[in-house]
């Protein structure tokens, strides 16, 4: 009797997890979409005008945006981070692993906006120095979000690693390989779709983080020419009209919702589609 | 089964708790809501927190939301009392204006720029992108950046209906989301510039005068200077009872001396 509640509990509680997204997203859906219609899904994606009070509603700058910031971070963050997954899962000794893999995952508990306040004060004013511009531009956010999705990919990536059956490094040490080469002919490999999954949810934490990207990225509504541009991306946008927003600019800002929407579940269906091909 | 009907006394007690609450807080009576501007906010709020002081009995809620949201809040009764930053518009005027204090809207840029006055149209130029170089209005041959606030925003409304008049501020604008982030980032950026509420200014940071006139509580409350906007506290045509009696205590000496002292100009 008593178990059987408990079954229907936790029943219910795994659905209402899955109910609240589903409301979420009807929700998000429900109100912005109106305005979709209303500005024309072309004028909307594919115009670079965006005046929300003037009736202009065009996000085609912020999305190139958004997609520059994630590549960005992705190209720095990257080999950085597999550099990290590799040397702590291969060439460390474990006893170190126990001390450095919890500190990398601290990385990940700072809160953003104590990375865009670093930003702020000491890298911006050096790219601004030595690179030009104004210092707040596409260069600076990439390197902020680069060391904020460093310890989702490191330690994901690590797990991966380690998860490779003892056997696969045997035998490519007894074939004769040196230690490099069972790594990366061998290991990393094997351990493919877990690094791909590590990258793949480093980018949806990059294209979502909105308070350090906001503080370091100068927010200017132009497509950016050059990584010492200013950028604005879509979840910037949100966070910084959202206060005064009403009427169609609300909905606006909704249907800019959508679009990350979309973005954050293709993310994940190709995440899936590269998991289930190996 | 005990944790169970535990799980559903606490619900209950949670229920009358709060039943508890609802029924002490209706017992006040006399509350006040303000809601609009950001830019009032602040100051707002520390008139109703210094007239709560003295009238115990007056529970004074202060909300943001932007000037036009508090003016609608104020005729659709959700408010007492809507603030605004700007001048209202045509079809607002059914409602009751009253001025309670006035505010500059300083340019500002960073201390070891050499740049002393700006004509209204050198401001049009650079901040709808024409003028790129710091070499045309007298200063070195540098790019200017200059800092824009965000859609939406009162004082951005403002300096648009001021300085642009019909222009448009170049998208190349950096945007910034308040007053402080705006002089944050002058005052770390030599080449760059903007504006910002005048009670806000601050060391960091070096005030432009616009065609010759510095901002200063003088010029302003006369309207010498040419970037001054009104605070305005909006209330419907027929206003009651604690809405009339805060709007008079703000007005009054010691309302004004408040605004003065937290950096605004006063209207007496």
């Amino acid at each position: 009797m008593q178990e059987k509640i408990i079954e229907k509990v936790l029943t219910l509680l795994a659905f209402s997890a899955i109910g609240l997204l589903l409301l979420i997203t009807i929700f998000i859906f429900k109100e912005g979409f109106p305005l979709i219609l209303k500005a024309g899904l072309k004028d909307f994606l594919f115009s670079a005008k965006w005046a929300p009070t003037k009736s202009h509603f065009g996000i085609l700058s912020m999305i190139i945006s958004s997609l520059a910031v994630t590549i960005g971070a992705i190209i720095l963050g990257v080999p950085l981070a597999l550099a990290c997954a590799i040397t702590l899962a291969e060439f460390c000794p474990p006893r170190w692993l126990v001390f450095l893999k919890p500190t990398i995952e601290l990385l990940a508990g700072i809160p953003s906006v104590v990375f865009g306040f670093l930003g702020v004060v000491l890298l911006v004013p050096i790219i601004r120095e030595y690179l030009g511009g104004p210092g707040l531009s596409l260069l600076a956010s990439s390197i902020i979000l680069a060391i904020m999705i460093l310890p989702t990919i490191t330690s994901i990536s690590i797990d991966a690693i380690q998860a490779v059956p003892l056997l696969y490094k045997e035998g490519a040490l007894a074939m004769g390989a040196t230690h490099w080469q069972a790594i990366h002919l061998v290991l990393l490999p094997a351990a493919r779709s877990g690094v791909v999954t590590a990258i793949i949810l480093g980018m949806a934490r990059a294209i979502g983080e909105t308070m350090a990207v906001i503080m370091v990225a100068g927010n200017a509504l132009k497509i950016p020419r050059s990584i010492l541009d200013p950028v604005r991306t879509l979840t910037s946008t949100i966070a910084l009209e959202m206060g005064y927003s009403a009427g169609d600019h609300r909905t606006a800002l909704f249907a800019a919702g959508i679009v990350l929407f979309v973005f954050i579940m293709a993310l994940n269906v190709l995440a899936n589609l590269l998991m289930r091909k190996k | 089964m005990a944790w169970f009907r535990a799980f559903f006394g606490l619900i209950l007690l949670m229920c009358f708790i709060s039943l508890g609450c609802s029924s002490k807080s209706s017992t006040r009576a006399h509350s006040l809501t303000i809601a609009g501007s950001t830019s009032v906010q602040p100051f707002a709020e520390k008139l109703a927190e210094i007239y709560m002081e003295v009238n115990h009995q007056v529970v004074i809620n202060v909300q943001g939301g932007g000037s036009t949201a508090g003016i609608k809040a104020c005729r659709e009764k959700a408010a007492q009392i809507g603030t605004s930053s700007r001048e209202l518009h045509a079809d607002e005027n059914d409602l009751t204006k009253i001025i309670i204090a006035k505010d500059g809207i300083a340019i500002i840029v960073h201390p070891q720029n050499p740049v002393k006055n700006l004509t209204l149209k050198e401001l049009q130029g650079i901040f709808s992108g024409k003028i790129r170089s710091w070499s045309q209005v007298g200063w070195v041959d540098k790019p200017i950046y200059f800092v824009n606030r965000e859609e939406g925003s009162g004082t951005r409304d403002a300096f648009e209906s001021l300085v642009m008049k019909k222009g448009e501020i170049s998208d190349e604008a950096l945007v910034q989301d308040s007053n402080g982030s705006v002089r944050e980032i002058i005052a770390n950026n030599p080449q760059s510039i903007g504006y910002i509420s005048f009670g806000i200014v601050n060391h960091q940071v070096k005030t432009i005068a616009v065609n010759s006139i510095y901002p200063s509580a003088t010029t302003i409350k006369s309207n010498l200077y040419t970037l001054t906007r009104p605070f305005i506290f909006v209330l419907p045509s027929q206003p009651t009872g604690l809405g009339r009696q805060f709007v008079n205590f703000v007005l009054s000496p010691e309302g004004q001396q408040i605004l003065e002292k937290e950096g605004l100009v006063g209207i007496r």
